[in-house]
């Protein structure tokens, strides 16, 4: 039996099933072995431009040499720049609402990426910030072992 | 008219089954340096890059913008060129066509794959139609196996024929400081292996390396201010074909194969391949293959693929060595896998292959093979053309 052209539409369901692991490689190990072990922020330093990346890196990627030079940042920094987050979504990493930051810390010559889950509201540019560690039983080595940001 | 165009440097890293050590851009990173190095050039000589790798295998869609601090590509134009398992040649052909054009005077190609940080096979199926391939015909290995066994039925070829290709390129490797299998392995080793898909067996099928190649290609003129002795890319052919893997007629051979090389052959002003090739890099990702995909190349007659390599033509010393450096089947980092065959290649003809160099190459083939049975096709001299 042939089916009449006007037949209804079908569309099928699927998804693809794709658990990942990543390598952090030793630089990244070495940054979130810090946050994990010690509560603190490290960094490299490029011996040609002299810019201090965090997190730290193989290699400098503006002079293309093995970074070598490792160096301890202060848990403070400068929100450069922020958004307060309102709408919600599967993937944020806190309840809204939240900021996400580009924080300038102190020694470092870029931004890092990061939150702040109290009190967005009082959240501006140019504001001081501070790293809070989540307690050391529940520190991994992860990104979010710095559980948010806080203003000073 | 195209510009000639030579390879000037090639890099690679040690290929493992994991590089927990680095990162995939640091791992990038790695293979760069060292192209750079073996041609003496720095990253601000390089005008344009191409890079490649398998999409879903990493889960990073945007290599070409997330690679930049490996790559060296950070101010400059670079691309992402993404086909498959011929990914690693593609790559080479499009950074080929860049100089080529004239536009371009030194361009990097990288290929690239972290195996270890996913299920392969659940990315890979991703090649297959969702709706008609997907959920009932899926995977590298069982297509693989559907045409070994189309070939075995049609020329009464054995397992034990096709073990013979695995021990000629492991064996090979040992001379392959960077091959990931360095193990050289017995005819009954590769019977006794685990079967995965009749008839493929453990050690009939490439493993899962992590790894990276990195090739740089220079224009006319240029090339041999780099180097006195570039490998010049003499033709390029791609057919990429079938999309249904039910519409791939096995007893036809590897046809996107058979009319690359024609046509690449024909470029190279090449009649009789066994005999003039001087060494060839073949993408043979199972043992089978090297059997039925050396007939598609003019290397033998139909039919004859078991016993020309019985009688030794593809080994070191015979008629036209395969896989001096244990081929794909001794290291396999995908997105580098086809593009390893063309920096090895032109390893041979530039004399720089080491412990792996045949003596005296002047011509040298590299194929890439992907997805749904399609073929890349370089062929590499010591002349300029
Ligand atoms: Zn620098």
């Amino acid at each position: 039996m042939i089916k009449p052209e006007k037949t209804p539409i079908l569309s099928q369901k699927g998804q693809i099933a794709m658990p990942y692991t990543w390598w952090v490689g030793n630089a990244g190990s070495r940054f979130l072995a810090a946050l994990r072990d010690d509560a603190r922020i490290i960094g490299n330093s490029c011996e040609e431009c002299g810019k201090v990346f965090v997190p730290p890196r193989k290699n400098c990627g503006y002079c293309y040499r093995e970074l070598t030079k490792w160096v301890e940042l202060g848990n403070e920094g400068t929100v450069i720049a922020h958004t307060v987050v309102h709408f919600s979504f599967s993937l944020h990493p806190c309840r809204t609402p939240f900021a996400y930051a580009l924080i300038k810390l102190d020694g470092a010559d870029v931004g890092f990426m990061h939150v702040v889950r109290d009190h967005p509201e009082r959240l501006s540019n140019n504001v001081r910030v501070k790293a809070i560690f989540r307690d050391r039983a529940l520190r991994i080595g992860h990104i979010l072992d710095i559980e948010t940001f806080e203003i000073i | 008219m195209p510009g000639s165009v030579a390879i000037v440097g090639v890099g690679q890293t040690d290929h493992r089954s994991h590089r927990p050590d680095v990162n995939g851009r640091e791992m990038i990173y790695e293979a760069v340096q060292r192209a750079l190095l073996d041609c003496e050039l720095s990253i601000n000589h390089i005008d344009a890059i191409i890079i490649g790798n398998m999409d879903h295998f990493e889960s990073i869609n945007y290599v070409d913008t997330w690679s930049v601090e490996g790559s060296g590509a950070i101010m400059k134009p670079i691309m992402k060129v993404s086909t498959g398992g011929t990914t690693g040649a593609s790559v080479a052909i499009a950074a080929y066509y860049h100089v080529a054009s004239g536009l371009f005077d030194r361009v990097l190609a990288i290929g690239w794959e972290k195996n270890s940080e996913s299920d392969t096979t659940g990315a890979i199926i991703t090649c297959s139609d969702p709706v008609w391939d997907r959920f009932s015909y899926s995977g590298a290995i069982p297509s693989l196996a559907t045409e070994a066994s189309a070939y075995m039925n049609q020329y009464g070829v054995t397992q034990e024929d096709a073990a013979r290709v695995t021990v000629r390129d492991r064996g090979n490797a040992v001379n392959n400081p960077h091959a990931h299998l360095r193990k050289p392995v017995s005819i009954h080793e590769v019977l006794a292996s685990p079967m995965l898909a009749y008839p493929i067996k453990l050690l009939d099928i490439c493993p899962r390396s992590d790894g990276a190649a990195a090739v740089i290609f220079a224009s006319d003129g240029i090339a041999q201010r780099i180097t006195p002795r570039p490998a010049w890319i003499k033709a390029c052919s791609v057919r990429h074909t079938y999309t249904w893997f039910g519409d791939v007629d096995y007893k036809q051979g590897l046809v996107s194969l058979q009319r690359a090389s024609a046509e690449a052959y024909l470029r190279a002003g090449i009649k009789s391949p066994a005999d003039e090739l001087d060494v060839a890099e073949l993408y043979l990702p199972y043992s089978y293959a090297g059997l039925k995909w050396i007939e598609d190349l003019g290397f033998c007659a139909r039919g004859e693929g078991a016993g020309f390599v019985e009688d030794g033509h593809t080994d070191i010393a015979g008629k036209i060595p395969v896989n001096p450096s244990g081929g794909v089947l001794s290291a396999n980092c995908i997105g580098a896998t086809a593009l390893l065959r063309v920096g090895e290649a032109a390893l041979q003809v530039m004399g720089k292959a080491g412990p792996r160099q045949i003596p005296d190459v002047k011509q040298a083939l590299a194929t890439g093979f992907g997805g749904c049975f399609w073929s890349d096709v370089l062929i590499l001299g010591s002349g300029r053309p």
